[in-house]
Formats: C-alpha cells, sequence, structure tokens
C-alpha cells in the first residue's frame, strides 16, 4: 500500500453524490496535482483526506492509519494539514496570531519558533507584515499565510486547494516555487488546480477527476503532452 | 575603550545575525503582551480609588440602590458566564436561564429538605449544572446559528415546565420552595443587602479575573478561532466540539453557583424567575454591552439592568424604549457598545528594521545545520527551468 491511499471514495452531500468511487495513492516525497472542471469533485476529495467531510464508502489510509476514521483534528496531529480552498485566513487577526494557531496542535515550542523561522524565511512578505491583520493582506499574501499556516504545524503530507486562485501570473510563480521548496524538505503534496499548467509543471504526477471519477492518471510530463488533456485543460 | 566595544559588538553580531533583538522576538512571541481595553491595564492609582469607590459604595447608596446594585452584579456575573458561550464562542444559546436554575433548586432542594448550609450547596449547585449542561448540549453542539439557538429555547422551556410541574414532588411546583436559612460565612449570617454587596462584589471581582485569565488562555484563543471560521478551525487541527461543549459547560458551572447566590438572596425560588424571558434579558445584556467583551459585558449589565430603575417614572415606556434601543443596536452597532479590543502582539515595534529573509538565512548557517532549513533558493530550480525539464531532483 502506498503512503497515502484513496480507496473507493464515494461521497453524498444529502441526495446528491459528489464522489463516485475515487481511487488515488500519493507516494511519499511526491507531489501529486488533482485538476478537474468546476464541481468535479476535486475540493470534496481533499476534506475527506482532512477529515472535515466523511466518505459514504471507501476507505483512505495514511501509513497504517484509517483516516475516515480518525477525527479532523487528530489528522492534523498525524501530520498532514490543508490549505483550505478560498485561503480563509482569520481576518481580524494578525499574521503572527494565524501562523501561531496554525501550531494548535504542536507541543514543542522550539519546533514551532523553528517553523516559524523558515516559514518567514520561505515567505519574507509574511515577516514583514506579521503584526498586520490578515484581512488587509493582498490575496497572494493571504495565500501565503494559509499555506504558512498549515505549516506550522509541521506537516509531512501538505494539502493544497487552489493556491492560485485568482492570483497573477507572477504571484503564482512565486507560490508555485515555494511550494517546490517546501516539497524539497521532504513534505509530501497534494495539489488542486485549476490553473493545470503550472500544476504540472510542478508535479510529479497527476489525477484528473471529471463529475465525481478519476477519468485519468498518469506522470505530469504524459499529461501535459496529452492531447486530450490539452484541449480540455490547457486552453488547447 | 569605546574601540574595543565596537569591535566586540561586531563579533557579538557575526555570531548572531539577528542580534539582541532576535530574542526580544522570541520572548516577545511565546509572551505576547496583552493589553488593548479588554486588558485590565488600569494605573495603579485609578484603581486604588476605584477599590476604595466600590468598597463603600454601600454607605452611600443606602439600602435601596445597594439592592439594586446587588441585583445588576448578579446579571454582570451571569452575563460573564454566558458571555464564554455567546461572546466568545459565537454559540446563540438563549437557555442560559435552565442552567442558573438547575443551581438555584439544587441548593434550594438541599436546603429545605435536607437542612445542607447554603454555602455547602455552592460547588454541588455548579457542578450539577455543569453536568446538566453537558448532558443537553453533547447531542445539539454540532448545531450552527439560529438552530442553536431554537432548541436552547426549547430547552429552557422544558426546564421551566417540569418544575412547574413539580417534578419528583421535589421542587414545589408553581410556587417554588421557601429557603428559611441564609448563608452563613464563618458564624456571620449574610442578611442585610449591604452583606450581600460584600458578598457578590467578591464574587464579581473572582469571575472577571478568572475570565480574563480564561480569555487570555489556550482555552480563549481556541473558542476564538472557532466564532471567527469553525472550519478553518477545525481544520488546523482545534478540536471544535470538545471546545465548544467546554465552553457550554463552564458557562453553566458559573451560572448554577450563581443560582444558588440568587436562591439565598430572593430566599424563594419559583419557575417565575428562571423564565425564557430571563435567558433574553442575558443574551441582550452580551449582545448590547460587546459579545467577548468583559468590560462590554458589564457596561450592558449596568445599561439593561439599572437604567430602567434609575428612570422609573418612564415605567411604561420601559419596554418599547428597550426594544428600539436593540433594534438601533442591531443595525448601527452590531459590535455591541465596547466590542472586544485587539489582542495585539508587539513583535513588529521590535524587528521593524531587521531585514528577514536574508538575516534569518544567514543565521541559520550560522547556527550550523538544521534538519528543516531549506536550500537557498537561488540552488533550487526555477519554474522556467521546470518546464525546460531540468532541476527534478528525482
Ligand atoms: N457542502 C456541500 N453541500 C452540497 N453540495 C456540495 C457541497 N460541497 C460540494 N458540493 C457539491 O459537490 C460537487 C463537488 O464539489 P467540489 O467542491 O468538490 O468541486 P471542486 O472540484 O472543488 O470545484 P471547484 O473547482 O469549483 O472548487 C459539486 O457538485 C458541488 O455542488
Ligand atoms: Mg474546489
Amino acid at each position: 500500500m502506498s503512503y497515502l491511499e484513496l480507496r473507493d471514495l464515494r461521497v453524498s452531500y444529502g441526495n446528491i453524490e459528489a464522489l463516485h468511487g475515487v481511487s488515488l495513492s500519493v507516494d511519499e516525497g511526491e507531489i501529486v496535482t488533482i485538476l478537474g472542471a468546476n464541481g468535479a469533485g476535486k475540493t470534496t476529495t481533499l476534506t475527506c483526506i482532512s477529515g472535515l467531510v466523511r466518505p459514504a464508502s471507501g476507505g483512505i489510509h495514511y501509513k497504517k492509519t484509517a483516516l475516515h476514521k480518525t477525527p479532523s483534528h487528530k489528522i492534523v496531529s498525524l501530520g498532514i494539514s490543508q490549505s483550505p480552498e478560498g485561503r480563509r485566513v482569520f481576518s481580524p487577526l494578525t499574521v503572527q496570531e494565524n501562523l501561531n494557531l496554525g501550531a494548535f496542535t504542536v507541543k514543542d515550542q522550539a519546533l514551532t519558533r523553528r517553523n516559524l523561522e523558515w516559514i518567514f524565511e520561505l515567505f519574507p512578505r509574511l515577516h514583514e507584515r506579521r503584526s498586520q491583520l490578515a484581512g488587509t493582506l493582498s490575496g497572494g499574501e493571504q495565500q501565503m499565510l494559509a499555506i504558512g499556516r498549515a505549516l506550522m504545524a509541521s506537516p509531512r503530507v501538505l494539502l493544497l486547494d487552489e493556491p492560485s486562485l485568482g492570483l497573477a501570473p507572477i504571484m503564482v510563480q512565486s507560490i508555485f516555487e515555494a511550494i517546490r521548496h517546501i516539497n524539497k524538505t521532504g513534505v509530501t503534496i497534494v495539489l488542486v488546480e485549476q490553473n493545470a499548467k503550472a500544476a504540472l509543471k510542478l508535479a510529479d504526477r497527476g489525477y484528473v477527476l471529471e463529475v465525481g471519477n478519476v477519468v485519468m492518471e498518469n506522470s505530469a510530463a504524459a499529461l501535459l503532452a496529452d492531447p486530450a488533456v490539452q484541449q480540455a485543460y490547457l486552453g488547447g | 575603550m569605546i574601540r574595543r566595544a565596537a569591535h566586540q559588538l561586531r563579533r557579538y553580531r557575526a555570531r548572531s545575525v539577528l542580534g539582541p533583538e532576535r530574542y526580544v522576538f522570541l520572548a516577545e512571541w511565546r509572551n505576547p503582551p496583552r493589553s488593548g481595553p479588554s486588558g485590565l491595564g488600569l494605573s495603579v492609582g485609578l484603581s486604588l480609588a476605584l477599590v476604595t469607590m466600590l468598597l463603600t459604595l454601600p454607605s452611600v447608596l443606602g439600602l435601596y440602590w445597594t439592592d439594586l446594585v446587588n441585583d445588576m452584579m448578579i446579571y454582570a456575573v451571569l452575563a460573564l458566564s454566558l458571555n464564554v458561550i455567546l461572546g466568545h464562542c459565537g454559540l446563540f444559546h438563549m437557555g442560559h436561564a435552565a442552567f442558573y436554575a438547575v443551581g438555584a433548586y439544587t441548593t434550594a432542594i438541599l436546603a429545605t429538605r435536607f437542612d445542607v448550609p447554603i454555602l455547602l450547596t455552592l460547588p454541588l449547585a455548579g457542578a450539577l449544572a455543569g453536568l446538566f449542561a453537558l448532558l443537553v448540549a453533547r447531542p445539539i453542539i454540532h448545531l450552527r446559528g439560529d438552530y442553536l439557538l431554537v432548541v436552547t429555547i426549547g430547552i429552557v422551556e422544558i426546564v421551566n415546565i417540569a418544575l412547574k410541574s413539580n417534578i419528583f414532588g421535589l421542587t414545589g411546583g408553581a410556587n417554588g420552595l421557601l429557603i428559611l436559612n441564609p448563608i452563613s460565612i464563618f458564624g456571620h449570617e449574610i442578611v442585610s443587602p449591604v452583606d450581600f454587596y460584600y458578598f457578590i462584589l467578591l464574587i464579581l471581582a473572582v469571575t472577571i479575573l478568572l475570565f480574563y485569565l480564561a480569555q487570555n488562555s489556550r482555552f480563549g484563543r481556541a473558542l476564538n478561532y472557532i466564532k471567527q471560521d469553525e472550519l478553518a478551525a477545525e481544520s488546523t487541527g482545534v478540536n471544535t466540539a470538545h471546545y465548544k461543549l467546554a465552553a457550554f459547560v463552564l458557562g453553566a458551572v458559573w451560572a448554577g453557583m450563581l443560582g444558588t447566590v440568587f436562591a439565598a438572596k430572593i430566599e424563594t425560588v419559583s419557575p417565575g424567575s428562571f423564565s425564557y424571558a430571563q435567558s433574553v434579558l442575558l443574551f441582550a445584556i452580551v449582545i448590547l454591552g460587546g459579545p467577548g467583551s468583559i468590560t462590554g459585558v458589564l457596561l450592558g449589565a449596568f445599561l439593561i439592568i439599572s437604567l430602567p430603575e434609575i428612570f422609573r417614572d418612564l415605567q411604561n415606556y420601559r419596554m418599547l424604549v428597550f426594544g428600539a434601543a436593540m433594534v438601533a443596536m442591531m443595525i448601527f452597532r452590531p459590535q455591541g457598545l465596547m466590542p472586544p479590543g485587539r489582542r495585539r502582539y508587539k513583535v513588529g515595534q521590535f524587528l521593524g528594521r531587521f531585514p528577514a529573509g536574508a538575516a534569518l538565512r544567514r543565521n541559520k548557517q550560522l547556527e550550523g545545520a538544521d534538519p528543516t532549513a531549506l536550500t537557498d533558493p537561488a540552488d533550487l530550480p526555477s519554474l522556467a527551468d521546470l518546464a525546460n525539464g531540468e532541476g527534478k531532483g528525482r
């Protein structure tokens, strides 16, 4: 079994089934991207991993742990943290306070301090603005903060939901470079993206979701070269 | 001499690039200074004047007004206990009178049927109210907003009906129970409004101190995060259900103990004192004063309990003015009259000048290898390189 494995996930919201049996696997140290149109079920898949949504059937295993039976706050302690869709930073709190929240599950003060230092190193902008209210940050800075907050929990697996959403190309580039740095330190990354081109350039492998089903799975390079993917997601 | 000092300073800098500021920064970061309007940052002189004024108040006010102040303080403590749930955690709980009732009836039943000294019933009243809250809140803790509001109204109504129908033959039905034994502290009986004034003032002071500490604790922060964005809090590892339940239980324990004080003061407990209207009144105090703000809630208690009494002549218009004031508040100042001040971290003040990224990086190199240390960004491939198929580590 691989490092992180989703097997035959079915998720329903009320009567509507959003995932019709999604299976995917992630190896340690990889960057895996999940692509798909709006409503394909990308966010649902991620929130299933982080325990915010429970599958009706199927299972999620991380190392030996059954995540679908683990409460979400424990999942964070296990080393899986999420930068949620739409960032969801705490607007009335400062950058620093938002980061502190990210370390809520971490008891080790020295580790928290080290994490804080390297997040500031990764995103010097956050350091400049650490006493600014998160709500007054630009979209790109808020995205950095959302990622930084997730990193404060010392994750082994980082789940990123559309980090490029609404950002200018230059900002997308710097966020994606940061993601690559994070991955270089040994953090496994699951990246949900609409920006398929940038995501595939960064990722090792990719999955394509369509209305709740995995329709394609391949190495990132192969997907990038695939005519069907180019047609549907890379703008011809 | 000066040259030597300068030399040493340079050497020190070389060793630790961030210099002494770094340690200030880290210390500040670990123990953030607490200040702001919700803080207790009164100057010593002002505090002394305030304490003197509070201690001499009954002799200035006379019995009638002292009794009114007592009522106000009871409501203030009750509202502060509701504030934990409604203000800090943002849970729309309109059934607080139910917890208050459990405490008051615990005391009344134990004192009248079993002759237990009132003061001994205080912890028990708190414990039972807390247990009751745990039982009723657990199944509804996942409800949000107005759904929770409706269910908690249901709870207070059910408790009220149970009390009226003389449940288990213990509560005395609609007439309630008459308590004849007063609170006795070391043989001193607390009977007059002045006795009660000091007794309740002490409780109020302890409550303010305790809740002030709680709001700045890890627990307080967790409630604050939940109030702002429950999903984001949950996804960063806050056990939201656990903390919400803890807020309910803490609020209920406190309300229960106040039930004891109320029972002793009023000498009768009857269902009418624990109605839905009481819950609404407490709710209004918190919302009007400023949810999540201790000073705000104190102000709210003063305005809602005392003002109507002070303007007694306008008695007939009381509810009219009250209603209009609430509507106006919702429109113009939904955050309350005195919303909580921001708890600010003052790190910026000390770090304003130092260049973050580079300094931190060099510093790290000087400190030796760190397992989490990053490769220098310059050594890593840019996206353009990646696109050209270079620089893939694997
Ligand atoms: N809380 C919810 N209640 C009901 N339906 C939902 C809920 N969340 C998602 N859905 C539905 O589930 C399906 C998948 O949604 P999901 O958010 O996972 O898509 P997505 O791939 O992330 O889309 P996007 O790119 O727009 O973010 C959609 O049809 C959506 O309407
Ligand atoms: Mg989505």
